[in-house]
């Protein structure tokens, strides 16, 4: 919304006659911009480029680029035993991970929405995993869930979980959750504050008011916190969406894809084909388009979304900024 | 009498958060306490102590070679972000100019392709330039992918800040870098604190562009320490790999706690933004 409603610029507004003057400070404009506008070229609008380039040509890891190829990659990727078991699992990992957070956030956030002390260490607990690095985060369980030094393997053994002291990512299913629990652990903060900034932005006369018409707690959780906490849910569910359709550390350090290939991410498909399995760029990249191309169609989709609820909430936002 | 009933009333409240705040705690904490005490197939088998760490300080290329390479990785990308984001920022806040609306959506744009699905090129792409192999490579990349948070915050931080100060120096005979170096910087100085955090962590803690960019030699500290894990015949060092954790995440979260205004207000900035 910041982006919209920034004011036009006064001291731009030199008069016409002075073209000079006016050319000479676009040109200091741009040689302030310069810098961003290399990096973004360089870094992120060429590779955009090569990546399409690459997904249509024959490009073997060490052998170079031996011509186009098209559609051969995409063929090959689509028919690779591995593809739609990788779509498939980051679907469903992506669906588990964020149900889990986005609640988890939502319910934290209730928790500590009040100002007190003990809610301020809370806060300050509830956020501390998100410092960590997600492979730092992602080795610390690896410790935890071992069965030789980590407390989680004969835990599960005496609640009966388990049969005798394994690894809980021995087992496909053990080891969706096992890697889950470690996003939760690590994620579930972030997304609390997120919620906390919508939650701490609904106006508390419109509570106030639904009190006094003697609505009840159900009532008004319905039908006041979740409309106005909408964009906020909506922000917080695109972001979890995209971090889960990408993931790639958690499992590459957890489960390495396995056991047996069952939790290969696509994005871990990506390094597989790249590196390990066919030393193929050009089919990883025929694969990154894939997923480039789905994110942003997924993204467009879920923004469209969010700009539907964004306007039912900008007049509750807009008293709470004059309240500011 | 009220006050016991609120305060039974009360507990099941501090129950539940309080064994929250323990499960939130325990895996740091454990990972700490168990680096230093005795474990069987680690360095550090009878008593407490720093076996542990001193294998790490002795693996392969030294814990000083990959400390090394992630303080070159790390500072790249946070000065460029910082330089780049606040030439930016200001701009994009202060001035008018042909492509500034094109250049600022592309800058955004970042955000709708990840640095997951561009790797690839990216690797492709460093060699041709001559950034093989390359630390400073792996920094820039990371710095790029900072960019859209740090020049949307750069950019309010400027737009917030009021036009009287910038007018008053410039009629002072600054010229707009002037009025930028000596005046406006300090106004944004809490914008540039939380960019700079943001850009610190996120650098210090890549594992998945250091993979795919970098190797042997160069590997910053998160990579060596997940190949240390079956450094010796597939045999897992527990032991190592916690005060491997430990020596990433300590400067994490000293940060933490001492900027942690600036982070939380990172997340705010980046929440209203929707």
């Amino acid at each position: 919304m910041t982006l919209t409603s920034s004011p036009p610029a006064r001291t731009a507004a030199a008069p016409p006659t002075h073209r000079g003057a006016r050319s000479r400070r676009n040109l200091r404009a741009w040689a302030y911009a310069s810098p961003t506008a290399a990096l973004v070229l360089v870094f992120f609008v060429v590779p955009v480029g090569l990546v399409v380039v690459m997904s249509g040509s024959d490009w073997p890891l060490l052998a170079g680029n031996r011509g186009v190829n098209l559609p051969d990659n995409y063929a090959d990727v689509v028919d690779h035993r591995l593809f739609w078991p990788a779509i498939w699992f980051t679907l469903k990992y992506t669906v588990v991970a964020t149900v889990l957070l986005i609640g988890l956030g939502l319910g934290l956030a209730f928790l500590v929405q009040e100002a007190s002390r003990w809610r301020a260490f809370l806060r300050t607990t509830f956020l501390l995993p998100t410092a960590l690095g997600l492979a730092s985060a992602s080795l610390l369980f690896y410790a935890m869930y071992s069965p030789q030094v980590g407390p989680i393997a004969p835990l599960l053994d005496r609640l009966g979980v388990t049969d005798g002291v394994v690894s809980p990512l021995g087992t496909p299913t053990g080891a969706l959750w096992s890697t889950v629990i470690l996003i939760v652990w690590r994620f579930a903060g972030f997304y609390m504050l997120l919620l906390l900034v919508g939650l701490q932005s609904i106006p508390g006369d419109v509570y106030e008011a639904a009190r006094i018409d003697g609505a009840s707690k159900g009532q008004i959780f319905r039908g006041i916190t979740l409309p106005l906490l909408r964009p906020s849910l909506a922000l917080s569910t695109i972001m979890c969406v995209t971090g889960s359709l990408l993931a790639f550390d958690q499992f590459y350090i957890l489960t390495k894809g396995g056991p047996d290939s069952s939790t290969m991410t696509v994005v871990q498909l990506v390094y597989n084909l790249a590196f390990e399995s066919k030393r193929n760029l050009g089919m990883a990249a025929a694969l990154s388009v894939i997923v480039l191309v789905a994110l942003v169609v997924i993204n467009a989709a879920q923004l469209r979304a969010l700009r539907g609820t964004d306007s039912d909430t900008r007049a509750a936002r807009g008293t709470r900024a004059v309240a500011r | 009498m009220t006050r016991v009933v609120r305060g039974l009333t009360r507990t099941p409240f501090h129950v539940l958060t309080g064994g929250l705040a323990v499960i939130f705690l325990y895996p740091i904490l454990w990972t700490a306490i168990s680096s230093v005490s005795p474990q069987p197939g680690s360095a550090q088998v009878h008593g407490f102590g720093f076996g542990n760490y001193e294998t790490v300080v002795h693996y392969q290329a030294g814990l000083w070679t990959y400390l090394g390479n992630s303080l070159v990785i790390t500072g790249t990308a946070v000065v460029v972000t910082l330089l780049a984001s606040t030439f930016g920022g200001y701009a994009f806040a202060r001035f008018t100019f042909p492509g500034k609306d094109a250049l600022f959506l592309l800058t955004l744009a970042i955000l709708m392709v990840p640095y997951a699905t561009l790797l690839i090129p990216l690797m492709t792409w460093l060699k041709t330039i001559g950034l093989n192999n390359s630390l400073v490579g792996v920094g820039l990349v990371l710095a790029v992918f900072q960019l859209p948070f740090a020049t949307f915050m750069m950019r309010i931080s400027f737009e917030a800040v009021p036009r009287e100060l910038e007018e008053a120096a410039l009629v002072d005979g600054c010229g707009s870098f002037g009025a930028l170096h000596r005046v406006l910087l300090h106004a944004v100085k809490p914008g540039l604190i939380t960019v700079g955090l943001f850009a610190f962590l996120a650098a210090w803690n890549d594992f998945m562009v250091p993979l795919f960019l970098v190797g042997g030699e160069n590997q910053p500290l998160p990579l060596a320490m997940v190949n240390m894990r079956q450094q010796v015949m597939g045999v897992i060092d527990y032991g190592a790999t916690q005060a491997g954790v430990v020596i990433l995440t300590v400067p994490c979260v000293v940060l933490f706690l001492v900027l942690q205004r600036h982070y939380v207000n990172g997340f705010m900035s980046g929440a209203l933004k929707g």
